[in-house]
């Protein structure tokens, strides 16, 4: 009885140890953060995107895709023949420039979240194989990634969606593909980095399984450049997603995707300044605050790259 | 040295076989029949359409056509557009010319200002001026440059009326091409204001080509410098009494350039992808848009040969820069 309660108690202590371990790591990862002004700017942009896309169906002034064929191609407010109605104006069809806009938020967080998910979870996965079974499987591996990288991403990207037919489904999973390469890399740099160190030597000799090994003991320590480069490749797809569109290879019109919409807007770029400025002021905002974020991100992940 | 090149240049070759097992796959994992898809619109009797698979080689194992498309490869043939008839690789070399001159612009535009700023930068360390150079590279880099590239047509050909907005020289001038370079071929011809007229067609495309990669080497100068600037003989130099414009000019630049060098030279990919876009942007007649036309006109063969030829010319590139960087530092050569 003594017994078990003490067992109690040091499992109830070393819980409450390790809460305080993981806060304190969390405190620090904020200091070195919010150190960065850029970085947390960069957040708070980032963040009232989310609510936008999130508040998009109840805040949107009009439909994304309602025409309102009495008032084509409306100038934003400020100028002359702006009306309240339409605060951004209006594009060729009539369709409300703002509320396409921050429907247009829902679609390129997704775009960034689902493509970085995908090429992450799989490069993770393939990167550690390759570091950890360095012979003749890794060498394959690598030397697939290298084709891979052979190609401009962007242009491998546009033959993918070609094959695979044009649509924002196949965009992302193009730009997945294209992207997963440098996970692939990273995380085998660092799996074979970590490798030779005494902590993994000492949970091997502790009777490890290889599994473990991987998932629990080396894992956990490869994370930090992983995680910032997840953050660059976010930027990276909402940017190769965005240029598909606006290929007419992406997105479908009349979805209020950023890229898409501005192809739609080509044509009137001498007649009306804003169909084309404001789609793409909003992907140029969308991946200078992720950016932003990603320096600070870096910042405070990863000591080595620390700017002195 | 010369080890060290055979070992690079044969680690390439099975990279190469690679890409060409995935330009080889392209064709044939396309939905549908391609020799219906060659036929296009108009249809064919069974009979030409045997014929043609035959012909084509259709028919036979899938690994023997892979031979034999290596074969041809190592040939020079690339097969011919399912559109215009000609030889992928005529159209390939005609084009090229114009998307090299313009990202050689690009480059030179990119280098120009990338890496002044990135030393101002760095030996200004902290002060507004680095701030601002960083935010602003920051932009750049994050720039969809689709749009950027519509913006400046907006400005200084919509509203100042200073540049035309697509093509590469004024329809006017009409002379012998010798170089394929716009630029020189019109100098060369010695039509007053063709040069201006060629220079004008090609400065918007070439500073929206060169913003991604201005903003990468200004932020790799600065980094590579800050890191020099910390350096032992650096401030031995310094404390020797030298000038600073010498400390930062001789001592730590001519260190600081080996990663910059690096990353110029690995932008080349950066390039012709921008090379897409920008092209398309401007109808300047080079390789991206002939690739992105190709995919719109469903000219596969075109793709398939077009993709091979870049794959191939960034991968050279990539050499290239390895060997340089052998050549410079000593210590990746012997490893």
């Amino acid at each position: 009885m003594a017994i078990n309660s003490y067992q109690k108690k040091n499992s109830l202590q070393k819980q409450k140890q390790k809460r305080n371990l993981r806060s304190s790591v969390l405190a620090e990862f904020w200091f070195y953060f919010s150190e960065n002004r850029g970085a947390v700017i960069g957040l708070w942009v980032f963040l009232f995107l989310v609510l936008i896309a999130i508040i998009a169906p109840f805040a949107a002034p009009h439909g994304p895709v309602d025409q309102y064929r009495d008032a084509l191609l409306v100038p934003p407010v400020w100028q002359q023949d702006g009306s309240w109605k339409f605060i951004l104006g209006t594009d060729a069809v009539g369709r409300d420039i703002l509320s396409r806009l921050m429907y247009g938020a829902r679609f390129s967080l997704f775009i960034g979240l689902v493509v970085v998910t995908i090429a992450a979870t799989g490069g993770i996965l393939i990167g550690l194989i390759a570091g950890y079974f360095q012979g003749v499987l890794g060498t394959i591996i690598m030397r697939i990634m290298d084709v891979i990288l052979a190609f401009p991403s962007l242009l491998l990207a546009l033959v993918m969606v070609a094959i695979l037919g044009p649509g924002l489904i196949n965009a992302m999973i193009a730009i997945a593909i294209v992207l997963q390469p440098h996970f692939v890399r990273l995380t085998r740099a660092s799996v074979i980095n970590e490798l030779s160190r005494e902590y993994v030597t000492s949970a091997r000799v502790a009777g490890a399984s290889t599994i473990y090994l991987i998932t629990r003991t080396i894992l956990p320590n490869c994370l930090s450049p992983v995680i910032v480069q997840a953050t660059l490749s976010f930027s990276t797809a909402i940017l190769d997603a965005a240029a598909l569109g606006f290929l007419g290879l992406g997105a479908q019109p009349p979805t209020p995707e950023w890229g898409t919409m501005l192809a739609e807007a080509r044509e009137f770029i001498l007649r009306a300044w804003w169909v084309v400025t404001l789609p793409g002021l909003a992907i140029l905002i969308t991946v200078l605050a992720i950016n932003l974020m990603g320096d600070g991100l870096r910042d405070a992940l990863d000591p080595k790259l620390r700017r002195s | 040295m010369l080890g060290f090149i055979l070992r690079r240049v044969g680690l390439l070759v099975p990279t190469f076989l690679g890409i060409t097992i995935i330009t080889f796959g392209f064709v044939r994992v396309l939905p549908g029949d391609p020799v219906l898809l060659m036929a296009g619109e108009r249809g064919l009797t069974p009979e030409r359409h045997q014929q043609l698979l035959e012909e084509f080689g259709f028919n036979r194992p899938i690994w023997q056509q892979y031979i034999e498309y290596l074969g041809d490869l190592l040939t020079g043939d690339f097969g011919n557009s399912f559109i215009t008839k000609k030889p992928v690789l005529d159209e390939f070399f005609t084009l090229f010319p114009a998307t090299i001159e313009l990202s050689l612009c690009a480059m030179l535009i990119a280098i120009a200002f990338g890496i002044p700023a990135g030393i101002i930068a760095a030996s200004k360390r902290g002060s507004i001026l680095d701030q601002s150079i960083m935010g602003v590279s920051l932009v750049g880099y994050s720039m969809p440059i689709f749009w950027w590239g519509l913006l400046l047509i907006i400005v200084f050909s919509g509203w100042l009326g200073w540049t035309p907005v697509s093509g590469r020289i004024s329809l006017v001038f009409f002379f012998q091409i010798k170089t394929g370079f716009m630029l020189i071929d019109s100098l060369l011809s010695g039509q007053k204001g063709a040069f201006q007229s060629a220079l004008s067609h090609i400065i918007l495309p070439a500073i929206v080509l060169a913003t991604i990669p201005l903003a990468v080497i200004a932020r790799q100068t600065r980094s590579a410098m800050l890191e020099v600037l910390g350096e032992d003989y650096v401030r031995t130099a310094k404390a020797k009494g030298l000038p600073s414009r010498r400390v930062i000019g001789i001592h730590a630049l001519r260190n600081a350039m080996i990663p910059v060098i690096t990353v110029i030279g690995l932008s080349v990919g950066t390039l012709l992808a921008g090379a897409i876009l920008t092209e398309t942007i401007f109808s300047w007649p080079g390789i991206g848009k002939w690739m992105v036309d190709s995919i719109s006109r469903r000219d596969y063969q075109v793709v398939q040969g077009g993709l091979l030829l870049i794959a191939a010319i960034v991968m050279t590139v990539n050499l290239l820069v390895d060997m340089t960087y052998g050549l410079i530092n000593p210590r990746i050569r012997h490893n």
